[in-house]
């Protein structure tokens, strides 16, 4: 979580509460009155005295490498309100006692830990320094037990946080939407915070996703219900996960942000390459490299990810055009789209020829299937052609644009292409699109959803060469 | 996109379709419709004493269910195809180094400041479009748009970006304001103006048409058939404000011939002094016209072999031909007249009046005490304005010659002018001669008047000129300019002559002067090789 010795915010405090009651109930907490003889040591702990009703006061220590938490209060949350108020206290005022630090020392340090408090953080020191021991000699049961402790103690958090969203949301929905566009989405990110902290990453983004629709032009208070009823959707869908079968369950494990278990199905086919982009995290720290592939065979999409730390590209590059013989196992849920490539036999050799695309009917018809084994689906990966792009007008200078759209060649359907959002693509792509197929038909491949299609690459008729679209 | 009734089956159960299109009639009740929800989550459950969760439930439901059953939307009108452009595309190394060049232009910002050993794209740009072109080549369609973004950054490369984008680029152009520029012509699009043929379209956009447009019409005219523009131009040439007639006028420098005498004649007496004036300068250049020969006829009484006496008057016959009667601050008038009589005379009428010699002897006399710079400044603008190369050649004089003890100007300016007009080898000799005499400081203007790629001896000249720079000790930045032209004007071949130069350069320690000589020799090697290797690329591949 965080280094010894540096002081922690308070938002990180209360991003350790298990719930909403416990939050409200530290921050009470958090102010100098109630304590007394706090202290903490330079080896990462604090502990304090705390009033309560009764006559005694309560111990409470906290160890913050863990963290880890001992209180002698009766309260079964983890931590218990005091100790998230003497971590407020020290967050936000440092702890004084008598012989102690000065207020606004970063480092708690001072006078010795008392015996109470002392005894149990020796203990927990010794523990320590015996499992790491046993953990050098020897793994193997003991390991898969502990992961299993592990996933247990993540689901439990991932719980507590999907209760706390389910509140949130009904709060929403009660106080009605029309206060959204006023109240800015600093609320939302906290939520997304209490997300991330809940180990939910999933959960985080669309709760993120979620503030964001208020500013995001006429038509909100639709987009914005559609989404919260989504995340409602998936936490009732976690909070019942056991009653569900298995390929939804790992669906939805998967869109909260769990690992994705390993063992699916393995097929070996002529592997197409679509596609490849790449996305930057909302704060910049990851990008996530998207792979397209098709089986020419199969004719089943997959979705290979790769992610790149800050500054390094991700690792693993395939040519759009290519045509690679390879086994890909395919992760459960996801709709059976998310894949790793596992082993290559040959080299990549270039494709002779385009896909063979389908209509735009077909298109949003492979969607909606694909929408009921994950319903959380924003598109669906479509080879579409022959089609004719339709670059929208401007009126003025105003961003306010007329769509563009992908229109068969035979008959008069086509899908939009969504010009903003989440989902869009840079402009310039899609001149490119319109400058290759000059009026005349092409075939495009893209990521077709409720939003529209957007396209990614596309191939001039009578020619095999796939020109892939700028993202710059 | 639209919704309409499916049966499709989300795994949350309900199967029961609801159609929320305005087409279809509701045959359920049960479950109320999307716009329903909406409105009812906008004023939120607490005023109706529904419940939240029970809401958002079933927005779940509709929301899925609508997702799963959307429709195509009604296309919108197609647009017209554009034309087919019968050009090849370059071969695929040529598309991609195109590409790359492109690319480049976005990247890292070019131009001053620049450090490393690294080609400066962006510059090369220029190169690819005009060997392209000479190639009859067309742009890949997939990067006319990176192409007309280029054109719309930089001017120059209008006219050798639209040729190459072709009718493709036009037909994007039209859907793009950004890209509004492409149609106009005059900046070398050949936009949209009818054939010279035609006379009711060439007559429709001459009375409606934009200035540019204009501008454009009178230059296709004109290049079709000289007098038709001139027609064209009367017709409208009463009533056009003066800076247009102004712009007109000075439209016809292309192709100046004989036969615009009578319309610049008639010019000379414009209500606008500006367009007097062109006219005038037009008409000098003519050595044919009446106008010269009145030039002529004044400067002979001025200026022969027994010396130099000024005119005495401007009076009103040159007032007409053009002369300007206020000197600017600091010189004299009768000076000053002079110096227009004779810029405007031909040249051609010297040699007789000083007994038969050619110009370099008469521009060599001794001539009478005060006016030599005069005459023979005034002498310089008249074999620029009349191209003439023997005129030229003689008042440059020897290039080895210390330029402060030359026949004619000091002045760089003048002297790249007179450059300009000399053949392009006897440039290329005259320059190379320059620097070996000179060295590099001076030689900037004067290298940018030569033909690109340069000439063995030119090239030879300057890259042992900025290796004896290095070894001197020189500033390396004071010659980043030359190093730069260098770059974009070597001859590609010259690349294995610099490499024992660029190894000599190599630094004994690194930073300081050697090191930055040795990047900036590094990168015109490499650069030079690009050059090479892109000339190769868009060589046509076999049959």
């Amino acid at each position: 979580m965080t280094e010894q010795g540096v002081r922690w915010t308070a938002e990180q405090v209360l991003a350790l509460a298990p719930d909403d009651a416990s939050r409200k109930a530290g921050a009470r907490l958090g102010g100098a009155g109630p304590w007394s003889q706090t202290g903490g040591s330079a080896s990462g702990a604090v502990w304090g005295l705390c009033k309560g009703s009764g006559s005694k006061p309560y111990r409470t220590v906290v160890d913050l490498s863990g963290p880890a938490y001992k209180c002698s209060c009766p309260s079964r949350k983890f931590p218990c309100k005091h100790a998230l108020g003497l971590l407020l206290l020290w967050a936000t005022e440092g702890l004084a006692d008598a012989a102690g630090a000065p207020a606004g020392d970063g480092t708690p340090d001072g006078a010795p830990a008392p015996d109470w408090a002392g005894e149990w953080l020796a203990e927990r020191a010794a523990k320590a320094a015996r499992t790491a021991a046993d953990r050098s000699a020897q793994a193997g049961p003991a390991d898969a037990e502990a992961a299993r402790k592990r996933a247990e103690r993540r689901a439990a958090r991932i719980g507590a946080g999907v209760a706390e969203l389910e509140q949130r949301l009904a709060d929403l929905v009660r106080g009605g939407l029309a206060g959204q566009e006023r109240a800015g989405y600093a609320a939302w990110e906290e939520t997304a915070a209490r997300m991330v902290d809940a180990q939910a990453p999933g959960l985080a983004a669309r709760v993120r996703e979620l503030g964001t629709i208020p500013s995001c032009g006429a038509g909100w208070p639709a987009r914005m219900l559609e989404e919260a009823a989504l995340l409602h959707l998936l936490d009732r869908a976690w909070l019942g996960i056991s009653a569900l079968p298995e390929p939804l369950a790992s669906t939805v494990r998967g869109r909260v942000g769990l690992p994705s278990g390993a063992g699916g199905e393995v097929v070996r086919d002529r592997w197409l390459v679509l596609a490849q982009y790449d996305t930057a995290s909302p704060d910049g720290r990851l990008t996530t490299r998207r792979i397209w592939l098709r089986g020419l065979a199969s004719g089943r999409p997959a979705l290979v990810l790769d992610f790149g730390p800050p500054g390094r590209p991700p690792g693993l590059a395939l040519p759009v055009g290519l045509v690679l013989d390879a086994e890909a196992r395919f992760r459960p849920g996801s709709a059976g789209l998310r894949a790793d490539l596992t082993e290559r036999f040959a080299a990549a050799e270039p494709c002779g020829a385009a896909p063979t695309g389908v209509s735009t009917g077909a298109a949003l018809e492979a969607y909606g299937a694909a929408l009921r084994e994950d319903p959380w689906l924003e598109s669906w990966p479509v080879v579409l052609g022959p089609v004719v792009p339709i670059p929208g007008g401007r009126q003025g200078d105003q961003p306010g644009e007329a769509a563009w759209q992908l229109a068969d060649v035979e008959g008069t359907s086509a899908l939009p292409v969504p010009l903003t959002g989440a989902g869009s693509r840079p402009r310039a792509g899609l001149w490119q699109l319109a400058a290759l197929s000059g009026g005349g038909p092409v075939t495009v491949f893209g990521e077709c959803g409720h939003r529209g299609f957007t396209p990614l690459t596309v191939w001039q008729p009578d020619s095999s060469e796939p020109v892939v679209l700028t993202s710059a | 996109m639209t919704t309409t009734t499916t049966t499709t089956t989300t795994h949350s159960g309900t199967n029961t379709g609801t159609p929320t299109g305005a087409a279809t009639p509701t045959t359920t009740a049960a479950v109320p419709d999307w716009d329903e929800l909406v409105g009812a989550a906008l004023l939120g459950t607490d005023r109706r004493q529904g419940s939240p969760e029970v809401l958002l439930g079933v927005a779940a439901v509709q929301t899925v269910r609508r997702r799963a059953g959307l429709r195509p939307a009604e296309a919108g009108p197609r647009l017209e195809p554009a034309p087919l452009d019968p050009r090849p595309l370059p071969p695929e190394a040529a598309r991609r180094r195109l590409a790359h060049l492109l690319a480049g232009r976005t990247a890292a910002g070019s131009g001053s400041g620049r450090r490393g050993a690294a080609p400066d794209l962006m510059e090369l740009l220029p190169q690819w479009l005009a060997a392209a072109g000479r190639h009859g080549y067309r742009a890949p369609a997939a990067l006319v748009p990176a192409l007309l973004d280029a054109a719309r950054a930089r001017t120059d490369l209008r006219p050798q970006a639209l040729a190459l984008a072709g009718t493709r680029g036009l037909w994007l152009a039209r859907l793009n304001p950004d890209w509004r520029f492409a149609l106009r012509g005059g900046s070398g699009g050949a936009g949209e103006l009818p054939a010279p043929t035609d006379a009711a379209g060439v007559e429709r956009l001459w009375q409606e048409g934009l200035f540019a447009e204009r501008v454009a019409l009178l230059g296709a005219v004109r290049a079709h058939e000289a007098a038709a523009a001139l027609r064209l131009l009367s017709t409208t040439w009463s009533t056009e404000r003066a800076e247009d007639r102004l712009m007109f006028l000075d439209s016809l420098r292309v192709g100046l011939s004989p036969g615009d005498e009578p319309f610049l004649e008639a010019a000379l007496a414009d209500r606008s002094r500006n367009v007097r004036a062109t006219a005038a300068e037009l008409l000098s250049a003519l050595p044919e016209s009446a106008l010269a020969g009145r030039m002529a006829e004044r400067a002979l009484v001025c200026v022969g072999p027994e010396g130099v006496t000024p005119p005495a008057e401007c009076d009103a016959g040159m007032l007409r031909d053009g002369v300007v009667k206020r000197p600017p601050a600091g010189r004299g008038e009768r000076a000053w007249w002079l110096a227009q009589l004779v810029e405007a005379a031909p040249l051609s009428c010297w040699q007789e009046r000083f007994g038969g010699l050619g110009p370099a002897e008469i521009v060599a006399l001794p001539t009478a005490e005060g006016w030599a710079e005069e005459l023979h400044a005034a002498w310089c603008r008249a074999a620029v304005r009349q191209r003439d190369p023997a005129w030229s050649e003689a008042l440059l004089g020897s290039a080895s010659a210390p330029p402060a003890t030359g026949p004619a100007t000091a002045s760089l300016a003048e002297r790249a002018k007179l450059l300009s007009i000399l053949g392009e080898e006897e440039r290329a000799a005259w320059v190379a001669e320059f620097i070996r005499a000179h060295g590099l400081s001076e030689a900037f203007q004067l290298l940018g008047v030569c033909v690109v790629p340069w000439a063995g001896e030119l090239g030879r000249a300057v890259v042992e000129a900025l290796d004896s720079a290095r070894e001197a000790g020189g500033y390396p930045w004071s010659f980043s300019g030359v190093m730069g032209l260098a770059e974009r004007c070597l001859d590609p071949a010259e690349a294995g002559l610099l490499d024992a130069v660029a190894v000599a350069a190599a630094p004994a320690e690194p930073g300081g002067a050697a090191a930055y000589w040795s990047e900036a020799f590094q990168r015109l090697v490499a650069t030079l090789r690009l050059r090479a290797t892109m000339h190769a690329e868009l060589t046509p591949q076999g049959p």
